[in-house]
């Protein structure tokens, strides 16, 4: 038995964690989340240039052939530093081509998805909620599509779009071909901005039948493990700002009431980390239990997370209820994993359905 | 990853499994035994097969090998699995054994341990005091060395056990002048000693588990020290040495969990089973959330102790037992929501016993509510543990000692 990193999968997250923390610290993430666009190109291509775009792209196609846990870690690490770049969107336009695409897709999107000269994105939501693929209505029947997608991450910056469709369906659409209609939506999350996507005589692709599931599934498993790098950060800004706020003549963290506070947001978050590790582990090697266990790691962890965000917050006293706080940055980090693809109470519904209760 | 156990540990499994089959339950004369000496022989035969106390040497009464985390939890697992009685007194076997090992004499090993082992000499723990709890250094049970003998004065509480223990190892104050952890010392005590008293505290759910042991000049032979004078602190931390090789397998979460779904499946909600119930099911999710963490926080640390990356996983060993005790209070408040009217009724005497149950009946479940509050206090309480968590995994202020 071996419920443990690899030597290589630890020096990834170290990779990461060292660049970003060099190349995006908490001034940056800010700057980029105030900005025009929430976007950070050239934060984006030095990512890139460690090869995270191809982690998850098959080694024949230009990419690491990497496994969900190792793209996992990474998010881990990016929601660890509130790191404003299109991760996980890519990432899973990535898996549905390896998981859905036919031989000429993959030859034809992988390699430019690899490299960075595409960046990926999906469109699985639609208008009221409506994240579960059998909720999907917009039509991919022939060859070309049209309709609406909601909450889509990078929107007009991504080049290659992979939409949810009628059925559970997935389809290619060239965002360069035109015909289709981003309007930004005003996000809480300003470092991972949603553009509402409007398809118009769009030419689509459609990937083989029931990928629409285990994309959902895998982004389940990414927006928990981003929300566990969340929630664990949150708890160090709290015991640092707890640390160095004085009332009463000493640090707030030497009262009990908010030493405890502090351990049971600890207790929150920490054990859970391997609920996202069980489920990555899942999706690649235990196909039975993978829907379940990425419907499990998605609920416990993100709601975990934002209860340890909002605690955060309330360590930081009036501060913490400011703009100018960082905290807010990382509460709304862990909002956008605990909201988007759907909230906890709708996955233990699906995991309770699951376990045949 | 990878959370098989592999060949080797399988092939260990197997042994065990049909180690368990061909002794537990016991046939022909040995059935008509009483339960207790057919659990002293169950454990001889395991010890002398290699599957209980696998370290401890063999001239103390121990099988005399080798071990590692794994191996001990697969044997747990399916000695558990097949209802053997292979845990005898908690207290003596994994607290005053490694405690002998670590710092006894040769004759104390001798007379001791081997006993200890198969069940045959039953051990209390004396060391809370009714002034002496989470501060137990405070502690105020005094022994005065008279020529051969100690001579034991003042009280002990929530001694488990100790009507039925035939000896207690606790910690008394030897060197009043000396500073509060200084001054203690560890000593074992026959509980037929005269001038001993130990009487039952009938508990909330109605068992008979817990007492309070009275000392008026009881006099033990001077010989029955562990460690020298004025070291009983340090003695009775070495058994914490030991614990690596513990760590729970976390599969007591899982029955519990497993006995509440069964719960929500009799139990009914509005003419249908309670698990077809919306709410029923979104707290089933919630918990089992938890009891999953739980389970992989103990791989985690299962596979760190088994690399000797010990601190790796300091996180889960220092949350260990608060996070099972917060999932313990999860399962207790919905299974007393399932209860409904049930739970007006009290447990009956078996149930209000310790230990793994056979069945999860309602009586179980109302003496369960209960009793999970008592993991909240019990070998450190809940409070002291997230004073644990903050200062020496959050590095918070530590709290300020007096006296």
């Amino acid at each position: 038995m071996d419920f443990s990193l690899s030597e290589e999968q630890e020096l990834l997250q170290d990779t990461v964690r060292s660049y970003t923390a060099n190349e995006c610290p908490p001034p940056r993430v800010r700057e980029v989340f105030d900005g025009e666009s929430g976007h950070d190109a050239d934060l984006w291509k030095g990512l890139v240039e460690m090869g995270l775009a191809g982690l998850a792209v098959p080694e024949a196609h230009g990419g690491a052939g990497l496994g969900l846990l190792d793209s996992a870690l990474v998010c881990e690490v990016l929601g660890a530093g509130a790191v404003p770049a299109p991760f996980l969107g890519h990432t899973l336009a990535v898996l549905a081509l390896r998981l859905g695409g036919s031989a000429p897709q993959q030859e034809r999107w992988l390699p430019a998805l690899a490299s960075g000269d595409r960046l990926g994105t999906v469109a699985l939501g639609e208008a009221g909620g409506a994240w579960a693929p059998e909720e999907w209505t917009l039509s991919l029947q022939g060859e070309r599509a049209d309709g609406a997608k909601t909450r889509v991450p990078a929107g007009p910056e991504a080049g290659l779009v992979v939409v949810g469709g009628a059925g559970g369906a997935l389809g290619l659409v060239d965002a360069s071909a035109g015909g289709l209609r981003w309007s930004a939506e005003d996000s809480l999350d300003r470092g991972r901005r949603l553009y509402a996507l409007e398809l118009e005589e769009v030419p689509i692709e459609t990937l083989a039948p029931g990928t629409g599931a285990r994309v959902r599934d895998a982004a389940l498993v990414l927006l928990a493990a981003d929300a566990f790098g969340a929630g664990t950060r949150l708890v160090r800004m709290a015991v640092d700002y707890a640390q160095a706020r004085q009332q009463f003549g000493q640090p707030i963290a030497a009262f009990q009431a908010v030493k405890h506070q502090l351990a049971n947001m600890a207790l929150d978050i920490d054990p859970t980390r391997g609920l996202f590790w069980y489920a990555a582990h899942a999706f690649d090697h235990l196909p039975e239990e993978s829907a379940r266990a990425a419907a499990l790691a998605k609920a416990h962890i993100t709601d975990r997370a934002m209860q340890v965000a909002r605690d955060a917050i309330e360590i930081h006293g009036g501060i913490g209820m400011t703009w100018e706080c960082d905290a807010q940055i990382w509460f709304k980090r862990a909002l956008f994993d605990r909201q988007w693809a759907g909230t906890p109470d709708t996955h233990r519904a699906r995991l309770a359905d699951l376990g045949g209760w | 990853m990878d959370l098989e156990f592999g060949a080797s540990y399988q092939r260990l499994r197997e042994e065990v499994r049909e180690f368990c089959a061909a002794h537990w339950p016991p046939r022909g004369e040995e059935a008509e035994l009483p339960p207790r000496d057919q659990a002293i022989r169950f454990r001889q035969r395991a010890i002398e097969a290699g599957i209980l106390f696998r370290t401890v040497p063999r001239e103390y009464g121990g099988a005399g090998g080798e071990t590692d985390v794994l191996s001990e939890t697969v044997i747990r697992q399916e000695l558990d699995a097949a209802r053997t009685p292979h845990r005898s007194s908690v207290q003596g076997t994994h607290m005053l054994v490694p405690t002998l090992l670590e710092c006894g004499t040769e004759e104390q090993k001798q007379s001791y341990i081997a006993k200890t082992l198969t069940g045959e000499l039953r051990w209390c723990q004396g060391y809370s005091e009714p002034g002496a709890g989470s501060d137990l250094a405070s502690l105020q049970s005094r022994a005065e060395l008279d020529g051969e003998h100690w001579v034991l004065n003042g009280q002990k509480i929530w001694t488990s056990q100790a009507t039925e223990a035939d000896m207690m190892f606790g910690l008394f104050r030897t060197e009043p002048e000396a500073q509060k952890h200084a001054g203690i010392s560890y000593l074992l005590v026959p509980m037929d000693t005269p001038g001993i008293d130990a009487r039952i505290l009938k508990m909330i759910n109605g068992g008979q588990d817990f007492c309070e042991v009275f000392f008026d000049d009881a006099r033990v032979p001077a010989a029955n020290i562990v460690g020298r004078r004025g070291e009983g602190w340090k003695v009775s931390r070495s058994t914490l040495k030991h614990e690596r090789l513990l760590i729970g397998d976390a599969s007591g979460a899982r029955r519990s969990f497993d006995g509440l779904l069964d719960l929500a499946r009799r139990a009914q909600r509005g003419g249908q089973p309670a698990i077809r119930d919306a709410g029923v099911r979104q707290r089933l999710a919630e918990i089992e959330g938890y009891v999953a963490s739980q389970e992989y926080a103990v791989a985690r640390m299962l596979t760190a102790i088994h690399k000797n990356e010990d601190m790796k996983v300091m996180n889960e060993m220092l949350m260990a037992k608060l996070l099972s005790t917060n999932t313990g209070q999860l399962v207790a408040r919905l299974a007393m929501e399932l209860l409904g009217d049930e739970g007006l009724t009290m447990p009956t005497a078996e149930d209000a016993a310790m230990g793994i149950p056979s069945e999860y009946t309602d009586s179980y479940w109302v003496s369960h509510s209960m009793m999970t509050l008592g993991t909240a206090i019990a070998g450190g309480a809940s409070n002291i543990q997230r004073n644990i968590i903050g200062e020496r995994l959050l590095g918070l202020p530590r709290d300020p000692r007096k006296g």
